[in-house]
């Protein structure tokens, strides 16, 4: 990992100087002829300025929607599950529906930061943070979910744990798939937090040695591990994050398989289903490149990090959004020519009701969404267009909430026996939920854009002398 | 200079005396009570002591015994042990209904009625009337002293003012109740006419069956209706007649009935049920041929049929109009005179010249004697029309100078109650003994409250010759007082009313024991007959009295299988009892023909539960419901049900539902007509809700779930209507879907239970539905939730109607709720009925989902919930491909915002929860568990015997309460039971299987291998007509 160097910002230019000739044909990763200075006191002069209007209105709404949100979940709590519209044929709906889409938006982080890293792919070195943050928060709220879920959350939060217990001989089912997320998502969490942690310390130690005043020193003194920038410091960090990025890539694939598993090893048509593993993952990656898309497009505009995050950064994204769309418009019709091909009469059905039946418009706002939208990014003009990835990059989001609500509802609410068939509709503590998992993540999000900074630094300013004009 | 200086610390140390000496080597100087080597001192024992006591004393005294209201016995009584139950036989008697039963009681109180196995007219089985009176008992809204003019008071003062009344009184004295069958009542009222002078005792049924009465009295001398006999019956015709659902006794008629449905190895032959209706029926929709009709067209019908049989009995032909189509009845005709000597015909109506005719036929048809049995007659239907006709113009007139209302409720449940409520001022002393203010009782000025049948002596004959005795399960709960026991305190008789039993009873047997062995049994029979002698009578004549056919809308009125009569309304668990056909509760509502909503527009869309409201009126007098599209309604004619709409009957009851019961109509002759034509019915556009636990019409063709064929191919291939999934191997070639394992499976060492569900014997009545729910204390959910879907029922029945032709079906059938054509119901569909309940899968999707294993296979075959380790996930649930687990949405016991689930929200109601089954928490799942507490009460039973359990000790609670014997319950690994029997069972250690032809798992091609089974539904049609499927 060469690419990566020496903290002081003065080494840093030297060594440029010395080091890394330019590609001719590339185009530069950071614009703006931006020095070693420039990307210090752009980032790390955000943490210390006072917090803008913009950003206390902001916070000011994130928290409305955490506390108006904070009131449903309440209800729910205080009343039971039964606040929500499900029902006896209809088990779970928007609660997982929330949890799943979460979990997908929480894997555009370690893609970007992990794979990319190992990948050598450079241009994610100023949106990695940003991701990697929104991982870590859309992971939370997707964890609100499994407990939030539970008839018995006082009780189900650590009886799903495999802990020591003097109940006598009870222990977890290792056969359910619900136990093997308990273990993905706390796996995945955990090596996301720490991944981001590690990558964060350079930046705090920087920001320490900036600070004016003494209690940012010691917050970001304390926050910095007592980093000291020697060259050791560095190889240590580098071979950690190397580490972090091996174990975090294989963690990509497992947690959304071991979600879909919650589905493909039921019984029930429009969930039996052996390319869930596959789907889900590419579905995943897709919502969650389209949420970081959303992200930062409005934080580089707001943060006028323009030169950081680039138009090119965000086409690199839409690539990858045709590619994981494409793959998930495939998997949508492989499962109906698996439905027919199968012979199976209740899965045939599952599928025919799927798209005619009485949740239709969620189906072909699946469609439309997920399929036929990110396909616009095959015209560089419209890929290339920020207001128009802004726009797709939401519609995405939308599509991937409707692909789970469509896979969890609209499979159970009609499976094997009609006499049980219902429908499902959703009450104001569903939404309510949700929103509130909406506060919490823009709430901490915030949090993080004012207090953290956005951009890894140290990362970055590897990669301006072999892209920035002015050191030419 | 070393400082010698030496300071005393007091003048001892200076005198330095051998005293202070001795005591200054002493550690503790002052007296310490531990030295023990002084006898004159305490000693440590003594300590010891203290301190025991010292902290014995606080201790206690910090202890404060939680014990709140549950009281040990001082003295136990001799038959009561904490724990285990103790059954007597009794007789339910609600209304004007009685059985036979056998009640549960656990440390004194009743739990749970069953059906009485002795009683020869009802065999064990029971209805969801008699399965849920029980709640009734515990009923806070019953009254709990006697009250004068609305104040209570005490029963000394009462009784001294009503003697006083009652002596005094110059003109009529009047009784009215329903009808009695019991005849020490008779002779208790008989006993107020001795002392009064006569008491004229009116008898009237809210659903009159007066008109088969007089017809009898007219055709055999004795007003009374005579016993059917379904079971001996291979031709049953029946006309607009509900003998499996509103009619008395049809616990009985059920078990009959299906009994002649029963197919097996050696039984081939079946009964055939033509039914020619206006509302599907439970009868209706267990027909064989079923006719829609108009209410008014059943006469002609009747005539039509009379002309037919007529014609080859070689009597002469009545006259009759022209029927449009009679392809049915000629069928019906033939069958019925193919099958003579075993053949019935049937009419609900109670038009005396309709009854008169269905007489005839039945003479012509050798039907009595054979199916019709003149010598018993059912003595609970003996209600007079024109006799109340003449009590409510007597009130009118002022010439009655008291009334006694003995346990029933005009006001409500007549026609007419209204005008004689409101003319009850003209009566000076009025008197009822209804056990709550209901629309009658507040009106009078004296109300006696009567004990519930469970708490009160009687005795009862309600087929002739069968006398059944009612004996106290619990002391009143209620200062209440039976009402017998008030007639003969008016009457001045100092005995008590159990005594004035036994003295009536004595003429049977002076055999001293014979007292109480028939009050442990329950029952006996005696070889009374009625004396009754079919005469002739001028067929002809009463054939043109027949009204024509009219045209225009019918109103056809009925009594459904929950709430039935509105007498026990007031009970949760039958306003939550879906009704069989439509599925609805907590309502009634008109049903109309499907064709006649899609024509007029009257539909909203399938699925939603969504109805317009509609009204309607007949002869001025209009009611306002929710119109709900029903196959099989005849064009023309609406359905309502009797039953609700209740003012006065308590929080549960009041304000459910519309009174149809003013609807009713007068016939020419006296008769009140539960049909009515030319009513008009407006519907609006306003849309309300029915909550309905099942929405869909059709299995959808899903052939692996409902199974069926026709008699004549089953009759070549028991295996007729079978259908095998196959599964392909890697190999290509298909095998059942058994044949494949990854896994070696569960071992049953012991027992292995299962369950047999026959579909041709289940006639859908859901009497096994609140069974359950009795046993099993499931909550009442409310009609919000189960509008939410959320009822809680853990045994239901499925509903499937077959659908309509593929060519038949237009646009106007088809909405986005609807995505294949099959699942379009047929306008006349044929039904099938499905049980369904946990289906106990050998390998249970719901135990692999969960994460805490809080739900797990028994070495018995059961798959068994632990309610304490659920934390409420839901998965099972969603992986349940039967959709029999029910989640507790909400905290439904102990909790205000659910109070109409009266048996978990106070202290009274309380007591009949079972003690043997866990009321389940806030946020758990639960599902039939196969009783297993029943299992092990059974279990433990045959252990003290030294023996392996039998049929004999183990039941479910649907089993024992099925009428029809649909539901064999019972030890697969046992060969001489009755389901290894039924089903030919091969064990192994790991697996059963049922070799019996007809046997199959519903959803076989999954694999998840029930341990209960279900026998094809076969329908007695000809083999080469089309069945729509």
């Amino acid at each position: 990992m060469s690419d990566i160097t020496i903290p002081l910002e003065a080494e840093q230019d030297i060594a440029h100087e010395q080091g890394h000739a330019e590609a001719a044909v590339r185009e530069p990763l950071i614009t703006g002829g931006k020095t070693v200075h420039d990307v210090s006191e752009d980032i790390a002069g955000r943490v210390e300025q006072k917090p803008t209007i913009t950003w206390m209105l902001a916070m000011a709404i994130s928290l409305g929607l955490l506390v108006a949100g904070g009131y449903a979940v309440a209800m729910l709590l205080w009343e039971g599950i039964g606040m929500w519209g499900l029902n006896k044929t209809v088990g779970w709906a928007w609660d997982i529906t929330n949890f799943v889409w979460w979990v997908g938006i929480g894997h555009a982080g370690t893609l970007i930061s992990a794979v990319l890293l190992l990948f050598r792919q450079r241009w994610r070195m100023s949106i990695n943070r940003a991701s990697e943050a929104m991982t870590i928060f859309a992971v939370i709220c997707a964890a609100m979910f499994p407990v939030l879920h539970m008839g018995r959350p006082w009780l189900g939060f650590y009886w799903a744990l495999p802990l020591p217990n003097t109940f006598g001989s009870l222990w977890v089912n290792f056969n359910s798939p619900l136990l093997w997320d308990v273990f993905a998502i706390s796996t995945y969490f955990s090596v996301s937090l720490v991944f981001w942690y590690i990558g964060l310390i350079p930046d705090f130690a920087t920001i320490r040695d900036r600070a004016k005043n003494k209690i940012s020193k010691l917050i970001y003194g304390t926050l910095s591990f007592g980093w000291t920038g020697g060259a050791k410091t560095w190889m240590h960090y580098e071979t950690v994050s190397l580490v972090l990025a091996g174990l975090a890539t294989p963690l990509v694939l497992s947690v959304h398989t071991i979600v879909s598993f919650d589905f493909a090893t039921s019984v029930i048509p429009g969930w039996h289903t052996t390319i869930f593993p596959p789907y889900f993952v590419a579905g995943a990656i897709f919502s969650g490149f389209a949420m970081v898309l959303t992200l930062l497009i409005v934080t580089r505009k707001v943060y006028k990090l323009e030169d950081y995050i680039t138009l090119q950064h965000l086409e690199m994204m839409n690539i990858v959004i045709i590619v994981t769309g494409s793959i998930v418009g495939i998997a949508y019709i492989t499962e109906f020519f698996i439905a027919w091909y199968s012979g199976v009469e209740a899965e045939q059905y599952a599928f025919i009701n799927r798209a005619t039946g009485p949740y239709w418009w969620a189906y072909w706002s699946m469609m439309t969404c997920n399929v036929i939208s990110p396909q616009l990014f095959w015209f560089k003009k419209i890929r290339t267009n920020i207001a128009a990835t802004f726009i797709i990059s939401i519609i995405v989001n939308i599509g991937m909430w409707f692909e789970r609500f469509v896979i969890i509802v609209t499979s159970l609410h009609r499976d094997f026996l009609p006499s049980s068939w219902a429908m499902f509709y959703p009450t104001w503590v569903d939404m309510g939920v949700y929103i509130f998992t909406f506060g919490l993540f823009f709430t901490l999000f915030f949090l993080f854009a004012k207090f953290f900074p956005v951009i890894n630094m140290a990362e970055v300013k590897s990669i301006i002398k072999a892209t920035g004009e002015k050191k030419k | 200079m070393k400082e010698t200086k030496t300071y005393w610390k007091g003048l001892e140390q200076l005198e330095n005396t051998p005293d202070f000496q001795q005591r200054a080597s002493k550690e503790f100087p002052e007296y310490l009570p531990i030295s023990g080597d002084d006898n004159q001192e305490p000693s440590r024992r003594d300590f010891l002591k203290m301190m025991g006591f010292g902290v014995a004393a606080v201790s206690l005294a910090a202890c404060e015994a939680p014990v709140r209201k549950a009281i040990p016995y001082v003295n136990k009584p001799v038959d009561v042990d904490p724990g285990i139950p103790n059954y007597y036989a009794s007789s339910y008697a609600v209304g004007n209904d009685v059985e036979s039963v056998v009640v549960k009681t656990r440390e004194g109180r009743p739990i749970k009625v069953e059906g009485n196995d002795l009683a020869k007219y009802n065999m064990g089985g029971t209805s969801s009337q008699i399965e849920s009176s029980v709640l009734s008992l515990y009923d806070t809204e019953r009254l709990q002293n006697p009250k004068i003019s609305g104040e209570d008071t005490d029963w000394a003062t009462i009784d001294g003012r009503i003697k006083t009344e009652l002596a005094a009184n110059a003109g009529k004295t009047v009784l009215v109740s329903y009808s009695n069958c019991s005849p020490s009542t008779s002779r208790a009222i008989a006993e107020l006419s001795k002392k009064y002078g006569e008491v004229v005792h009116v008898q009237y049924d809210p659903v009159s069956f007066s008109g088969i009465l007089d017809a009898y009295e007219m055709a055999s001398g004795v007003r009374a209706m005579p016993m059917h006999d379904f079971s001996k019956a291979k031709t049953i015709v029946s006309m607009g007649a509900d003998f499996l659902g509103g009619w008395p006794n049809h616990v009985l008629f059920n078990k009959q009935f299906a009994k002649s449905r029963k197919l097996g190895p050696d039984k081939k032959e079946m009964s055939r049920l033509y039914a020619f209706e206006s509302n599907l029926s439970l009868t209706g929709s267990n027909a064989d041929y079923r006719q829609p009709i108009k209410p008014s067209e059943q006469g002609t019908y009747i005539s039509s049929l009379y002309n037919l049989i007529a014609k080859k009995a070689g009597v002469p032909t009545v006259a009759s109009s022209k029927l449009q189509d009679t392809s049915i009845l000629q069928k019906a005709a033939n069958d019925l005179w193919k099958a003579k000597g075993n053949a019935l015909l049937v009419s609900g109506s109670n038009d005396v010249n309709v009854q008169l005719m269905v007489i005839a036929i039945n003479e012509l048809l050798g039907s009595f004697g054979n199916t019709i049995d003149l010598s018993k007659s059912l003595n609970t239907r003996k209600g007079d029309d024109k006799a109340f006709a003449k009590l409510v113009a007597d009130v009118k007139a002022g010439g009655v100078g008291a009334v006694i209302f003995y346990n029933c409720n005009p006001g409500y449940d007549h026609v007419k109650g209204a005008e004689l409520v409101s003319s009850l001022g003209k009566v000076k002393t009025t008197i009822s003994t209804s056990d709550r203010m209901d629309e009658t009782s507040s009106a009078v000025k004296y109300i006696t409250p009567d004990h519930h049948y469970l708490e009160s002596w009687n005795d009862f004959e309600s087929v002739s010759g069968y006398l059944t005795l009612s004996q106290p399960t619990i002391n009143n709960i209620f200062n209440t007082r039976q009402a017998q026991e008030s007639f003969l305190t008016w009457a001045g008789i100092e005995t008590s009313y159990f005594d004035f039993i036994k003295a009536g009873w004595s003429s049977f047997s002076s055999d001293l024991s014979f007292w109480d062995k028939t009050l442990q049994d329950g029952v006996y029979e005696t070889d009374a007959a009625v004396p009754a002698a079919l005469a002739g009578f001028d067929v002809a004549a009463v054939a043109s009295k027949l009204k024509p056919a009219s045209s225009g809308m019918e109103l056809a009125l009925y009594t459904n299988y929950s709430v039935g009569d509105g007498v026990q309304a007031n009970n949760p668990w039958l306003q939550e009892m879906p009704d069989p056909i439509t599925k609805a509760c907590w309502d009634n509502y008109f049903t109309v023909s499907p064709r006649e909503a899609r024509e007029k527009g009257w539909k909203v869309k399938d699925g939603d539960m969504d109805y317009k409201v509609a009204t309607l009126t007949v002869n001025g007098k209009s009611v306002t419901a929710p119109v709900i599209p029903q196959p099989g309604q005849a064009y023309g004619t609406v359905g309502l049900a009797l039953g609700y709409g209740r003012t006065k009957a308590g929080k549960v009851a009041d304000g459910v539902g519309v009174n149809a019961y003013p609807m009713i109509a007068s016939s020419a002759n006296g008769s009140l007509a539960y049909t009515t034509a030319g009513v008009s019915l407006e519907v609006s556009e306003e849309v309300v809700k029915v909550a309905q636990t099942q929405t869909s019409q059709t299995y959808a063709g899903r052939n692996t779930v409902i199974q069926e064929t026709v008699l004549g191919a089953y009759q070549k291939d028991p295996q007729a209507g079978r259908h095998f999934p196959k599964i392909s191997l890697a190999s290509g070639d298909k095998v059942k879907p058994y044949a494949v394992s990854l896994w070696k499976g569960h071992e049953y060492a012991n027992h292995h239970w299962g369950m047999m569900v026959d579909l041709n014997s289940c006639t859908g009545c859901g009497s096994c539905t609140i069974a359950c729910q009795t046993e099993n204390n499931i909550p009442v959910v409310g009609k919000q939730e189960v509008l939410n879907r959320r009822e809680m029922h853990w045994i239901r029945i499925d509903r499937y109607y077959s659908s309509r032709e593929e060519s038949a079906i237009t646009e106007s059938d088809l909405d986005s709720n609807i995505v294949s054509k099959a699942e379009v119901a047929a306008d006349n569909p044929e039904v099938t009925f499905q049980p369904m309940m946990c289906q106990q899968c050998n390998n249970a999707p719901c135990e692999t989902v969960c994460p805490v294993a809080a739900t797990t296979h028994s070495s018995e075959g059961l798959n068994q919930m632990t309610y304490n380790r659920c934390i409420g996930t839901r998965y099972c649930a969603n992986n349940c491909p039967y959709k029999v687990r029910r989640f507790n949405w909400f905290k439904y016991h102990d909790n205000k915002q659910f109070d109409k689930n009266m048996a978990m929200n106070n202290d009274l109601g309380k007591m009949v929860l079972n003690p043997d089954v866990t009321v389940r928490a806030r946020g758990v799942m639960e599902k039939c568990t196969f009783c297993v507490q029943r299992i092990q009460a059974g279990k433990l039973e045959a252990k003290k015997d030294g023996r392996r359990p039998d049929d004999g000790d183990v039941s479910t609670a649907c089993a024992k309460s099925c009428p029809s014997d649909a539901l064999v319950f019972g030890d697969m690994k046992d060969p001489n039971s009755n389901i290894s029997k039924a089903l030919k069972i091969k064990t192994s250690k790991t697996s059963v299987e049922a070799q019996e032809d007809r046997a199959y798992h519903v959803l076989e091609e999954l694999r998840v291998m029930p341990n209960i089974w279900y026998l094809t539904k076969v329908r007695n049609k000809d083999e080469n007509e089309k069945t729509e499927a």
